[in-house]
């Protein structure tokens, strides 16, 4: 075992969970959200202040017909509504996910 | 070898240099302060390498040697009663994370109400953590165990920390001779530390990821599975020891006079010494006694426990902790064994040495007198008794 090949011989999980670097991203923590936040593509600005304020930089840039407006990686937004609260353009709305 | 008088805690401080770890960190507490106000004293004096940290707490002790023993650094520290309650979240992170760190406990019980003497309480009270535990008699013991340890906790199919236990102010402030092995007997004894995973800024890894439900329990069986291999590796370990430095120490337990015992007195720690200078009075008295000493409480010697009470009659558990609630941890963790093994052998629980109370040899006495009663009543009618308790109105 080195830092290269990780696994354990035991089970087949990483020893003690080391990781190689940057592996986190594996990680989908998107499944723990009950709130998933939608953005109104027309009323947003690009302003950038929900990819500031997301504390799962979860917020991607995307240019849409020609405009800047931030999208939300599903795979780890937990749906804290942070983004909603700062949105300046009050264009994303909270929703209850899967109703 | 050196042969010299000194208080045990200074007999741990000469181990451990000898062992030349490259990082200690640890914070003051009695009884322990004179093990690393002494290696303190070697750093200072350039006698010994490695870097002391002076910590604020014994939370941050315990941080320092696991950040420093990621980066395959070996480490120490000491502590005792509240400071290992208060390491104890660390201490589960250090054995999670596989990281081989050498600790000395010096036992003392844990307030309220507020009390500096010795008993078991704190390191009972860590004991399902993970962390390899061993218990010595005597200072030469614990400064053999504390060399041992290293062997112990860095083989690579155990990687764990190991806790020495020795018993506050009884060993620790106590002038005892020690034999001293040389540095370079320990050298030759205890290879260098060379982790295969460790830190390194040249071949980046992560290590303190979160473990999802999906491999937690995987996790948790590799330190199952490494406790378990320990059962065979320690006694290797002393055994090579006994060789290398000529001494007899060699089991996970030892037996005194159990040949043809009908009641085994069994207890670890200090105790050991009064129960076998007990247990050759009564023999001198035609009592058919012997005891136990138990070495390593974690992993715990099932096995050699099960085959030395085979032919015994009644096992006397002497235990310097309760688990309020329940009874003292080391006869809970052998009636389970022994049961389990499908034995009936008679068994009770006697509570001694709390909070510094001495135990004499008329409380090992009290002890077998009950045990002799019920094994000659054939029924065990008081499974546990606090010895030398004061009673209402006397």
């Amino acid at each position: 075992m080195n830092n290269e090949n990780l696994n354990n011989k035991a089970v087949n999980v990483n020893f003690a969970g080391f990781a190689k670097p940057g592996t986190t991203c594996k990680y989908k923590t998107g499944t723990w959200r009950t709130y998933l936040p939608k953005l109104d593509k027309e009323a947003c600005i690009g302003c950038e202040r929900c990819w500031e304020f997301c504390p799962d930089s979860s917020k991607t840039e995307k240019v849409k017909e020609g405009r800047k407006v931030f999208v939300t990686d599903l795979d780890y937004c937990k749906g804290c509504g942070i983004c909603a609260e700062v949105c300046p353009a009050n264009a994303i709305e909270m929703k209850l996910e899967g109703k | 070898m050196k042969r010299e008088v000194m208080e045990g805690s200074h007999a741990v401080a000469h181990a451990v240099k000898r062992c030349d770890p490259n990082v200690i960190a640890a914070y003051p507490i009695t009884p322990q302060t004179h093990i690393v106000e002494k290696i303190s004293q070697f750093v200072a004096d350039g006698e010994m390498g490695g870097e002391y940290i002076r910590v604020e707490s014994e939370f941050s002790a315990m941080s320092s040697c696991v950040g420093a023993s990621a980066t395959g650094a070996r480490t120490f520290t000491a502590t005792g009663s509240q400071g290992l309650l208060l390491m104890n979240e660390v201490i589960y992170n250090a054995s999670g994370l596989r990281l081989p760190i050498v600790m000395v406990v010096a036992n003392r019980t844990v307030g309220a109400p507020i009390n500096i003497w010795n008993d078991h309480s704190d390191s009972m009270a860590v004991r399902d953590s993970g962390c390899i535990q061993l218990y010595g008699e005597t200072n030469q013991e614990v400064l053999d165990m504390t060399i041992q340890s290293y062997k112990i906790a860095e083989n690579e199919d155990i990687m764990l920390p190991a806790m020495v236990c020795m018993d506050g102010f009884i060993l620790t402030h106590t002038y005892e001779p020690v034999s001293i092995p040389s540095a370079d007997k320990v050298k030759d004894f205890l290879p260098e530390y060379d982790p295969e995973v460790k830190l390194d800024p040249e071949d980046p890894v992560t290590m303190g990821t979160v473990g999802f439900p999906k491999d937690f329990t995987e996790i948790k069986y590799q330190q199952f599975d490494a406790m378990e291999k320990s059962k065979e590796i320690i006694p290797e370990v002393f055994e090579e020891f006994s060789q290398s430095f000529g001494r007899d120490q060699e089991g996970m337990i030892e037996e005194y006079k159990t040949d043809d015992a009908e009641i085994v007195l069994l207890s670890l720690g200090s105790v050991m010494g009064t129960v076998k200078d007990t247990v050759d009075k009564l023999r001198k008295d035609g009592k058919k006694i012997g005891a136990i000493k138990i070495r390593v409480y974690r992993p715990f010697p099932e096995e050699e426990l099960i085959n030395a009470l085979e032919d015994v009659e009644f096992v006397g558990v002497i235990d310097k902790n309760i688990s309020l609630g329940k009874k003292g941890a080391l006869y809970t963790d052998l009636a389970e064994s022994l049961r389990t093994a499908g034995s009936d052998v008679m068994m009770a629980n006697f509570i001694m040495g709390l909070g510094g109370r001495d135990v004499t040899q008329s409380s090992i006495k009290e002890a077998v007198e009950d045990s002799i009663g019920m094994l000659r009543k054939g029924r065990v009618d008081k499974e546990l008794k606090f010895i030398d308790i004061k009673e209402a109105g006397k």
